[in-house]
């Protein structure tokens, strides 16, 4: 069905808004070997001051993640009303608990920003790992097989893509009592799967036509060796792609939701900003260093997937 | 509750218009706004958010829609300031055994169509919103009245289509005959459901609720939906509150921070309420134009007796951990002033009410509150949760509470955050509650009672976390069948003074009304339900 | 051609009911019930309870009640009832749509012209500094969370320089919705930049470019319509899903400024339960972004001769 081949395509260009696949020819239609491709992204991203900048940044955030404690021995739950309410940064003081100043509840700022880290990578790295495997999945089938299979799959993610992204999660969100990180990004990765699926397929089609896919069917390969060992690793550029991209997006969106009152339950910086917000005429800073750390961490994301995408574009060279 | 950010869920707002500052108010105004002159018949505008109901008077049970009817509707009674009731539409409401009511209506009051106001007028409205099928909110209010159960039976088909408690006697005149004596039930009267309909209104009532014709001291204009809502004053107004301005505008808003921008820029010229956000500058911007006021309003902490957790509990953990909880600080901290520590169960400006009811189970001890719980035996599991919505402006002070708690006695304690006040209604009905849940409670009629048997009455609709005394209802019902008002109140008071024994509930603090108006009006009160008096709102040239 | 757009049509049935089907279904499981929301803290008769929910078709099975939903919809235009207002659905979304296409048409407007030129500019100069800059904007406009942006914007230009008025109060004044629909343009209007800009890069090095240069075509036709033409087929694809979104996605922003469109329609409707309200909000978004989808697609054909549906 080539027709709706090519207008399903063109709708992964859109789905992907960065322009990782231009829609007439899709970049892991190159018939270059797979490692051929890597070895020359590798290259092009050392050289890239983009990708250093933002490995760095990523380099820096994961640490604060997983070792919150050798940042700050403050403790960013339990404050002091009596003490230390609303009081003023230090900015002189870089690294103590009264550098970035305390919030309403007379905790450490610092130490909020620093452990509520954890919450948006969780969130972005959960809902990403969620979205490349289901909207993979999804797309390989659909790609593959074709035919009827093809297309109850993609008026499926029509079906999914058709409702706007932040009313879908909302209205999920919603509907837990406890909202935990698992939850969050269950609901996140429920609408957001689509763009990846999408992006596979339109890869799949391509990959499939490819000689040495065929010679493997030639030779009696069976199917699922077919599709795992010869289509995917020539389809992985353009997901990896928008996985990156949208990594950052799923933190951006946490936080949003976060400010509409139903993001994470504990410390995130959505939260905070959300929270801060309320105190933005006497005490900026509780808003505004979470909205800093946010912004640079969603930042450093979209300029790695910015970087990657350059890489694995051969025509972006 | 009120003074909620986004859910502007007043669930009850009782007090109509105030008469009393409608008489006494404006004149102790006139003399610091004296610089500019009055302009009569200027219009004004104030801050509300989309009324959810149609405008008819026993349908209307959030704050954005009860504030509109007030202004359109005036009933028998109202109350004072302090609580006492004064008459409006009614001549005199007399009972000899407090449980028939013979109510004289006073002459020459007419409908904003040119009918008028007859005893009909009462009877009939109440009956037709007192029949299931005309789904009417408020129908529940008529209960108290014989012949409720005949009409709205709970289970079966109902017997009549009238209450057989309420008798048209003359035009003028009416009884009312309850299922029981209830010496406080002219307080109830207060109460917006208990208003009349014109003869129009059931021809229609779904239009009827789109351009309500009313009694009241002003006349519907037009409804511009999710925009405006104008009404202008009714010069024919028979009351003692008659407006002392032109006309309202009730300007929508979905956002309380853009009705203070806009009120600074004139905009709008009185607000009902603020944003956390502009809480700690109002004062500074406004001058004596912000309004800093209590009313009759508490929030606290209610227990779901029906846990496992709290089932047999020893009310002395409940004492502890009430002990545990710096209310001062807090207050002024986190709140930013806009709440009053409680010192009691029931709120100030309500007749019954007296300060330190709840002795020092209220004041924050941490030494006692550790001995305390301790003394009964621990909190079960060390861990409490307080359950919230979060669409309400909550999560501020439950997070306070609970670091108050923690860091006073060592009990583990997090907030339990549900997404709206839908979700949190659901599991409190639902008795899925995990351990503990705010509560908020606005007065329905200023008398100690609603404060009491409407929440802690083992089968009362506002007891919702299953606590059941059988002295505490044993003491009601000896309070409820009083003689006199003032008998009632005065065993309604050991009642409350009892409470510490038994902790159905944590109290935490008392409302206050924090706003502003413009420099465009002057005379801006705010009644006890926090709602503004419109009526006494004078408007400079 | 015909024949294409039949079929398009058609694929779109399933989608449609899909899409309903779900909202319905998700909205159903929310924990709470709009009728007995009405009520308060306080608890109502439970047989006006009763009553109300026997009104609403609640008291029947959801593929029941879905099934009387659609049938009214498609047959008579009937959208239902809101529950607690008793308004019609229809009416609701009438006061409520107007606002939202005129912010969402300025919003669109903003990203195109702005957007389309700024990756002209950086395309043109790929890899020098200009071309940086434009980059670094976009990423940057790309990471500001909505609401972050929505208030440093409101503190500058409205409290600072008032230049602005802070909040809308006539939705048809577009002065006042201007800056509302700068915020949610903003993280479009990176991507459209981003788009371009690529997609010129990379036109720019084609070889119908060169032979029109060696042709000796001015620059100008050249670039206004040679390069123009071809690198605008990925942007327009991106501008024709970007319709339904910027209708719907714009819960935040309208918060912030005030505005009674769509957006707060769908945040009211999920906290109060209004099934129907949202449902008939879904439907009609849905229709947009199809109809978008499908409109993008025809384009194609016009922008690239390649392109011909049988």
């Amino acid at each position: 069905m080539p027709d709706v081949t090519k207008t399903d395509v063109k709708k992964t260009g859109a789905a992907d808004p960065a322009g990782a696949t231009p829609p007439m020819t899709p970049t892991a239609s190159k018939p270059e070997k797979a490692r051929s491709l890597w070895g020359d992204a590798w290259a092009d991203l050392r050289r890239s001051w983009i990708f250093l900048i933002s490995s760095v940044l990523i380099l820096v955030l994961l640490l604060i993640t997983f070792f919150p404690g050798w940042f700050t021995s403050e403790d960013p739950i339990l404050g002091d009303l009596a003490k230390h309410y609303l009081q003023k940064p230090k900015l002189s003081d870089v690294g103590s608990a009264d550098w970035l100043g305390y919030d309403q509840q007379g905790r450490s700022v610092f130490a909020r920003v620093i452990y509520g880290a954890r919450a948006s990578i969780a969130v972005g790295f959960g809902t990403t790992v969620v979205v490349t495997v289901l909207g993979g999945l999804v797309g390989m089938v659909a790609g593959y097989f074709g035919g009827l299979v093809d297309s109850i799959l993609s008026r499926l993610t029509d079906v999914f893509f058709g409702i706007p992204f932040l009313l879908g999660t909302m209205v999920i969100l919603n509907s837990f009592a406890d909202r935990t990180t698992w939850v969050v990004i269950g609901a996140l990765g429920f609408f957001g799967w689509t763009q990846v699926a999408r992006v596979m397929r339109g890869a799949v089609i391509t990959t499939k036509q490819a000689d040495y896919v065929q010679a493997a069917k030639a030779l009696g390969a069976s199917t699922p060796r077919i599709m795992f060992r010869h289509i995917l690793p020539n389809t992985l550029a353009p997901v990896i792609v928008v996985a990156t991209i949208s990594l950052g997006i799923y933190i951006s969106a946490e936080a949003t939701l976060s400010f509409l009152g139903l993001g994470l339950n504990g410390v995130s910086w959505g939260n905070d900003i959300s929270d801060g917000g309320n105190q933005i005429r006497v005490a900026q800073w509780i808003m505004l260093y979470p909205s800093i750390m946010l912004s640079i961490t969603v930042l450093a994301f979209i300029m790695l997937g910015e970087a990657v995408r350059n890489a694995l574009d051969p025509k972006m060279r | 509750m009120r003074g909620a950010k986004s859910a502007k869920w007043v669930a009850i707002a009782a007090v109509v218009a105030l008469s009393a500052t409608a008489c006494g108010g404006g004149s102790s105004d006139s003399g610091n706004d004296s610089k500019a002159a009055i302009d009569p018949n200027g219009k004004f505008s104030i801050e509300v958010g989309e009324p959810q109901n149609p405008l008819q008077p026993a349908n209307t049970m959030e704050s954005n829609g009860s504030i509109v009817t007030k202004a359109l509707f005036t009933g028998l009674v109202d109350y004072d300031a302090s609580g006492k009731i004064v008459m409006m539409n009614a001549q005199s409401v007399d009972s000899k055994d407090n449980k028939t009511f013979t109510v004289k209506l006073k002459p020459g009051w007419k409908f904003h169509d040119g009918t008028p106001v007859t005893a009909e007028s009462y009877v009939k409205a109440w009956n037709w919103a007192a029949v299931p099928a005309n789904k009417q909110t408020n129908s529940f209010w008529f209960s108290d009245i014989k012949g409720y159960s005949d009409v709205a039976p709970e289970k079966g088909k109902a017997k009549a289509t009238e209450m057989s408690g309420l008798k048209v006697v003359d035009d003028s005149t009416f009884t009312i005959t309850l299922n029981n004596p209830l010496p406080y039930f002219v307080y109830k009267l207060g109460y917006e459901v208990f208003s009349p309909l014109p003869e129009s209104f059931y021809k229609d009532p779904k239009a009827a609720g789109e351009k309500p014709v009313g009694n009241g001291p002003y006349k519907f204009v037009s409804w511009n939906h999710k925009k405006s809502i104008e009404v202008v004053r009714n010069d024919d107004y028979q009351g003692p509150n008659k407006a002392k301005n032109g006309g309202v505008v009730f300007k929508n808003y979905t956002n309380l921070e853009t009705a203070y921008e806009d009120l600074k820029s004139g905009n709008v010229d009185v607000l009902r309420q603020l944003a956390p956000k502009d809480l700690p500058v109002y004062k500074t911007d406004l001058g004596d134009r912000a309004v800093d006021q209590s009313y009759s309003a508490i929030q606290s902490i209610a227990v779901a007796y029906y846990t496992k957790q709290w089932k047999d509990i020893d009310p002395k953990v409940i004492q502890g951990l009430s002990m545990a909880i710096d209310r001062n600080t807090i207050t002024k901290t986190v709140l930013q002033g806009t709440r009053e520590p409680a010192t009691g169960w029931v709120a100030k400006g309500v007749l019954g009410y007296q300060p330190n009811a709840a002795g020092d189970v209220t004041t924050y001890n941490p030494t006692k509150a550790k001995a305390l719980i301790k003394e009964g035996g621990g909190v079960p599991g060390n861990k409490i949760s307080i359950q919230f919505n979060a669409d309400g402006g909550h999560k501020e002070w439950v997070e306070a509470v609970c670091n108050s708690i923690t860091k006073a006695v060592g009990v583990a304690c997090t907030g339990d955050s549900k997404a709206d006040f839908q979700a949190d209604l659901n599991a409190r009905d639902a008795h899925e509650v995990k351990s503990l849940y705010r509560s908020g409670w606005v007065l329905d009629y200023p008398f100690i009672a609603n404060f009491i048997r409407d929440l802690f009455g083992t089968h009362s609709d506002g007891n919702q976390g299953g606590f059941s005394s059988k002295e505490i209802d044993t003491l009601i019902a000896q309070a409820d069948a009083a003689p006199s008002l003032e008998a009632s109140e005065k065993l309604y008071q050991q009642v409350e003074k009892a409470l510490p024994n038994y902790m159905p509930s944590i109290p935490l603090w008392y409302y206050k009304v924090n706003a502003g108006y413009s420099e465009k009006v002057s005379g801006v009160k705010y009644a006890q339900d926090g709602d503004p008096i419109l009526t006494g709102v004078q408007v400079k040239k | 051609m015909g024949r294409y757009v039949a079929r398009r049509l058609l694929q779109m049935i399933p989608v449609f009911i899909g899409t309903t089907l779900l909202i319905f279904l998700m909205v159903y499981a929310l924990p709470g019930d709009p009728v007995r929301g009405l009520f308060g803290d306080k608890g109502g008769s439970p047989q006006v309870i009763a009553a109300l929910r026997h009104e609403y078709g609640l008291d029947q099975p959801i593929l029941v009640q879905y099934w009387n939903y659609m049938k009214d919809m498609i047959l008579h235009a009937d959208f239902g009832t809101q529950i607690a207002s008793g308004r019609p659905v229809t009416d609701v979304l009438g006061d409520a749509f107007p606002v939202t296409i005129r912010l969402a048409s300025l919003a669109f407007l903003i990203e195109l012209v702005v957007g389309i030129a700024l990756g002209v500019v950086a395309g043109m100069r790929a890899g020098r500094l200009t071309d940086n800059v434009a980059l670094l904007i976009s990423l940057l406009l790309i990471s500001v969370p909505v609401f972050v942006l929505g208030f440093i914007l409101k503190v500058v230009f409205a409290f600072e320089l008032n230049w602005l008025p802070p909040n809308v109060n006539d939705s048809t004044n577009y002065k006042e919705l201007l800056m509302p629909a700068v915020v949610l343009a903003s993280a479009s209007l990176a991507y459209v930049t981003r788009l371009t800009r690529t997609s010129v890069a990379e036109n720019l090095r084609a070889d119908y470019i060169r032979t029109a240069i060696a042709k000796g075509l001015p620059k100008r036709r050249v670039v206004g319509v040679h390069l123009m033409r071809n690198s605008l087929i990925p942007v327009i694809t991106y501008l024709g899903t970007d319709i339904g979104a910027l209708m719907g996605g714009a819960v935040v922003t309208e918060g912030l400024f005030n505005i009674q469109g769509i957006g707060g329609t769908i945040y009211q409707s999920i906290t109060r339960r209004e099934g129907t309200t949202l449902v008939g909000l879904v439907t009609i978004l849905v229709l947009v972004y199809l109809l978008a989808n499908l409109l993008v697609d025809l384009l194609y054909a016009v922008l690239d001769p390649r392109i011909r549906y049988a």
